[in-house]
């Protein structure tokens, strides 16, 4: 039963995917959706990419330096650790998956509402295709928009690290600086760029699914929402296996 | 003119419209009435092409519905009109951004040209230019309804669906509804499919009516037709409200006297 579940699932949504990826009916009205999808899905976020960001450099830079006090490591080693977890890691997975609340919630409830309200069947009525036209621009942007969100996680993570770092004397400026700059590979942000990539379109897209197969009432969009959530984290985390399997092995 | 031959649809196996079949003349309101749960939206929206029926023709000025290709359906669902039971505004758009909306996805019109013709359906259904700029949940439930109609014929639409038009509305409203739907269709000569349970709008546009009755056409008549009819079922329907078993009588008594 499960099987034959997920197997429904893989079938409706990639049905829907082929709808989606189909040429807009007017391109005009797609590229005036784009930029308001941009700022609602992105800009918007950008509030709790930062203050979770500066958080968690600050307290990985605490926990480090609390885990490497054997004398016989190297002081720069809090500073590089750091780094490496915030670029190949923090900053592309966990915060894909802090996204995928936020965003992926917004996606499905939004889409869900105008589904149960007969918004979607006026948009069919009228001979629009309704998938392309309403979930194309929300997964194009969120695609577009996760690399700067990502690049500056990544940043602000660093700063607030440096700036727990310094402001609490547990490492130095100069050691703190030197390790996040010790055998810096360019390869992890490229890594971390590729994988928050395929986590946007997940989140998008599933959430936009959810929601357009909703159906009911309030309490429907509701689940959606929380459908949409829990199997884009579960699909976040299992493509993080398959492509870091990929990109570093 | 939409005319319907033998249609059947179910869903998983359950048979929701059965051998139903009937004309729906341009320039007049016709109505599909009966019970809740009877069929009725199932009906509209395999009309309309919503539903994929089972069997038999949906047939818009000759042309049918379920022989159609996709692109086809598209091309004539430009041509269609509608407006929901809960008027489906978009709620991310204002009254003049709604009702711009068809225009902008289908006609080439320049921006004036567009905002004329917003501003001419607006005038239409009543509605005055300090609502253009309001959202949706800035309206009351009979202005959302006008600006719905307003949206619906933007586009010159030759076929108007309205699915329970008079739902949450006052009586008062419901009248201004009613009779908006009924001018614009002579107005226009629309073919105009009304989907209700409201005896009020039955009296007062019921042009052409059908009663569809646990997903079968039961009755086909017209507003001057409907108490005078022998169909139990209709007549359960009809005269579920003690107001209208008043009218009959008062009708009866009067019919006597002559």
């Amino acid at each position: 039963m499960i099987t034959l579940s997920i197997l429904k699932h893989i079938g409706s949504y990639t049905s829907l995917m082929l709808r989606v990826f189909t040429k807009p009916d007017r391109w005009r009205m797609f590229f005036r959706q784009l930029p308001k999808e941009m700022e609602k899905l992105g800009l918007d976020s950008l509030g709790i990419v930062i203050i979770i960001s500066t958080f968690i450099g600050a307290i990985m830079t605490i926990q480090t330096k609390l885990n490497t006090s054997d004398p016989l490591l190297p002081k720069y080693s809090t500073g590089l650790v750091t780094r490496d977890t915030l670029l190949l890691e923090f900053s592309s997975t966990i915060m894909c998956l802090i996204l995928a609340g936020k965003v992926g919630s917004n996606v499905a409830s939004e889409i869900g509402s105008m589904r149960i309200s007969e918004q979607i069947d006026a948009l069919e009525v009228m001979g629009i295709n309704s998938a392309n036209y309403l979930i194309l621009p929300k997964i194009i942007a969120f695609v577009l928009m996760i690399p700067c969100l990502v690049i500056i996680s990544m940043a602000v993570g660093l700063f607030g690290g440096y700036l727990v770092g310094v402001f609490s004397d547990i490492v130095s400026q100069n050691d703190y600086l030197f390790g996040i700059q010790y055998m810096f590979q360019p390869f992890y942000i490229f890594y971390s760029i590729v994988k928050s990539l395929v986590f946007a379109f997940i989140i998008a897209s599933v959430a936009s699914y959810y929601g357009f197969y909703s159906y009911g009432g309030a309490l429907d969009v509701g689940k959606a929402s929380t459908n949409a959530v829990v199997n884009s984290s579960i699909l976040i985390l299992l493509s993080n296996i398959v492509i870091t399997n990929f990109m570093l092995n | 003119m939409i005319e319907i031959q033998n249609v059947y649809k179910s869903f998983d196996g359950k048979n929701v419209l059965k051998n139903i079949s009937a004309i729906f003349e341009s320039g007049k309101t016709n109505l599909i009435i009966g019970q809740s749960g009877s069929g009725k939206t199932v009906l509209m929206k395999s009309i309309i092409g919503l539903h994929r029926i089972d069997s038999g023709k949906i047939l818009y000025d000759g042309r049918n519905i379920p022989d159609m290709q996709f692109m086809k359906i598209k091309k004539l669902r430009q041509e269609v009109g509608m407006l929901f039971q809960g008027s489906a505004l978009f709620d991310s758009q204002t009254v003049a951004q709604n009702v711009m909306f068809p225009l902008e996805m289908f006609s080439n019109m320049t921006q004036i040209d567009m905002e004329n013709r917003m501003k001419f359906c607006l005038g239409r259904v009543n509605l005055d230019e300090s609502t253009y700029n309001l959202f949706p949940s800035e309206i009351s439930g009979g202005m959302q309804k006008r600006a719905a109609i307003a949206r619906a014929i933007a586009l010159n639409p030759r076929y108007l669906f309205c699915d329970e038009p008079n739902s949450g509305l006052d009586p008062l409203t419901s009248l201004v509804i009613d009779r908006l739907i009924k001018e614009i269709t002579e107005e226009y000569d629309i073919t105009t499919i009304v989907n209700t349970h409201d005896m009020n709008s039955v009296m007062e546009i019921g042009e052409n009516i059908i009663f569809i009755k646990s997903g079968e056409k039961a009755w086909e008549g017209n507003r001057h037709q409907i108490f005078d009819s022998n169909n139990d079922s209709l007549n359960d329907f009809v005269f579920a409200s003690d107001l209208y078993k008043k009218v009959k009588a008062t009708n009866n008594i009067q019919e006597s006297k002559q």
